[in-house]
């Protein structure tokens, strides 16, 4: 870890952890969040994290840039991810089909693996949620079997549905609303992924980590799937 | 209760209050008044909150009618505002009688006006804020992120101070573009050409016609960054990102997040809240500035708000 501070905007620090996406850095992001979140109270106003970075967003009349540099500078001597750090571990259940997944045929076709073999792929592994952004509780996860991975796609749809699960390149992610979008997708989950009536809001938090479980077009519907074809509601 | 009722209204007719905080690690853009400075002005004249929710109206195309007897204030642009056949000009405090009706016409000086109702306008607090975000479905009358619409009405529970007020000459703003908006420099600076920053910082930038509550595209020449490409991070308020097209964009309220373009860094608020009130085909030049300088000016900026 090469721990940098950076300028980028008046009231804003980044704070630079490391230089690559991988898994192991999660631990060390969420340790690092909790101790910048403790360190600056009630003058914190948002702290952004993604992938290798933290954005602190602080409360310019309660602290001048160097004041706030101080209290980064202490907040993040002796870090070391613990067991408290630990995010939550979620598991979606996902009904891939190509009536609402239909790139699961792109991806077969690209990496030479049976459809049913792409599922089993997506829904073994044990995803980190690195971010959240693009639109409220839209985590990005990652790293995707490498054999799965895939470019977006070159023109994206105008409406993609609540629930869809894509892939771009060797991330995964699920839409929680309705929107436009260029990920390939997959399948669909009938998981709430954000609801302002919820604790918390969002269903993953930065730090978590999800696992995708197959069920049948029964158990999707079962549990409050909309089985609605994508073509149909573009 | 006094209530205002709509009368006619455009998309870009929003409720908007400081913005949405504490959730912007949850993908929840920030959101709030484009041009702050003229919403805490707006409520500063009725001894309100300074984010007290106010009326964002842009370009024009609104038009209220008092149900009751009402004190309001108006600041930021002029759009051509009339209480019944009376121009009204803004940054004051003013009378709208019951049946008097107040409309706002075309774009005078700047592209957004803020009028403000005693105590703040009535609306539900979602994920903590009023400000109303289309695309998150979040905020505004009913919470759900609509514009505000024909018909529908406006309350506000504040009592009516009787003092209408103006802004001195010191206080009030300039909306006119003379001097070059403050940019405080941010980590990836060095990674653009010599050239490109000679450019960003001596050329005269064109608002473009994209320009809306995301960002403002800046015309001009083509900025070049050498740098490696970047993983997604956090984005502040009137960050200046330049993607492949090298042509700059400044990041505004309801921007994205997180995103992956190299910056120049971000304005100032001050220098956002002008470019807010730029209408497309508008000059502007930038001018570097540190973060220690420009957080001093901040600061006394802010006190002119203390004064009563």
């Amino acid at each position: 870890m090469k721990l940098r501070v950076e300028v980028v905007a008046l009231d804003c620090l980044m704070v630079r952890l490391f230089d690559e996406i991988a898994e192991a850095n999660m631990p060390w992001m969420l340790a690092a969040s909790e101790s910048l979140r403790a360190a600056f109270g009630k003058d914190l106003i948002d702290l952004v994290p993604s992938y290798t970075t933290l954005m602190v967003h602080y409360d310019l009349t309660a602290l001048s840039p160097t004041q706030a540099r101080e209290l980064i500078a202490e907040a993040l001597i002796d870090l070391s991810p613990n067991a408290r750090t630990r995010g939550k571990c979620h598991v979606l259940p996902v009904w891939y089909d190509l009536s609402v997944g239909p790139e699961l045929s792109l991806l077969s076709q690209r990496s030479g693996l049976a459809m049913e073999e792409v599922i089993r792929r997506h829904s073994e592994r044990e995803y980190q949620v690195f971010a959240l952004g693009f639109a409220p509780g839209f985590a990005f996860m990652g790293l995707v079997d490498e054999a799965l991975a895939a470019p977006r796609l070159s023109t994206p749809r105008k409406k993609v549905a609540a629930g869809s699960v894509g892939i771009a390149e060797r991330q995964t992610a699920a839409y929680p609303v309705v929107s436009p979008g260029g990920w390939n997708l997959i399948g669909r989950t009938p998981a709430k992924l954000f609801d302002r009536n919820r604790d918390g809001y969002s269903l993953m938090q930065p730090g978590d980590t999800v696992r995708f479980e197959a069920v049948d077009h029964a158990e999707f519907i079962n549990l409050g799937g909309d089985d609605t074809p994508l073509e149909a509601q573009a | 209760m006094s209530r205002l009722t709509i009368e006619a209204s455009t998309p870009l007719c929003l409720l908007q209050d400081a913005g949405r905080f504490g959730v912007r690690h949850l993908g929840v853009t920030q959101g709030g008044a484009a041009d702050w400075r003229s919403m805490s002005w707006a409520n500063w004249l009725l001894g309100n909150g300074l984010d007290a929710p106010v009326i964002e109206i842009t370009l024009g195309g609104f038009t209220v009618v008092a149900e009751d007897d009402c004190v309001l204030a108006l600041a930021g642009a002029d759009l051509g505002a009339r209480v019944d056949d009376e121009p009204l000009a803004p940054w004051r405090s003013f009378r709208l009688n019951k049946g008097q009706r107040l409309q706002f016409t075309q774009p005078l000086l700047g592209a957004r006006a803020y009028l403000a109702a005693p105590g703040g306008f009535d609306a539900p607090k979602v994920l903590g804020s009023s400000s109303t975000v289309v695309r998150e479905e979040l905020g505004g009358l009913d919470g759900m992120g609509h514009a505000l619409s024909k018909g529908a009405s406006l309350n506000y529970s504040g009592n009516s101070v009787m003092l209408l007020r103006k802004l001195t000459a010191d206080q009030r703003p300039d909306l006119k573009l003379d001097t070059p908006l403050d940019l405080v420099l941010g980590a990836q600076i060095g990674e653009f050409s010599g050239q490109s920053l000679f450019d960003a910082f001596n050329s005269v930038w064109n608002v473009d016609s994209r320009a809306d509550r995301m960002g403002i595209r800046l015309l001009g020449p083509a900025l070049q960054y050498q740098g490696k490409p970047m993983i997604s991070e956090g984005i502040p308020l009137g960050a200046v990102q330049v993607p492949p097209d090298g042509q700059p964009i400044v990041l505004l309220n309801d921007r994205q997040t997180i995103g992956g373009y190299p910056r120049l860094g971000a304005l100032t608020p001050l220098a956002l809240a002008r470019l807010a009130q730029c209408l497309p085909g508008a000059q502007v030049r930038l001018r570097p500035v540190v973060q220690e300088v420009a957080h001093r000016e901040q600061v006394e900026y802010l006190r002119l708000f203390l004064n009563h």
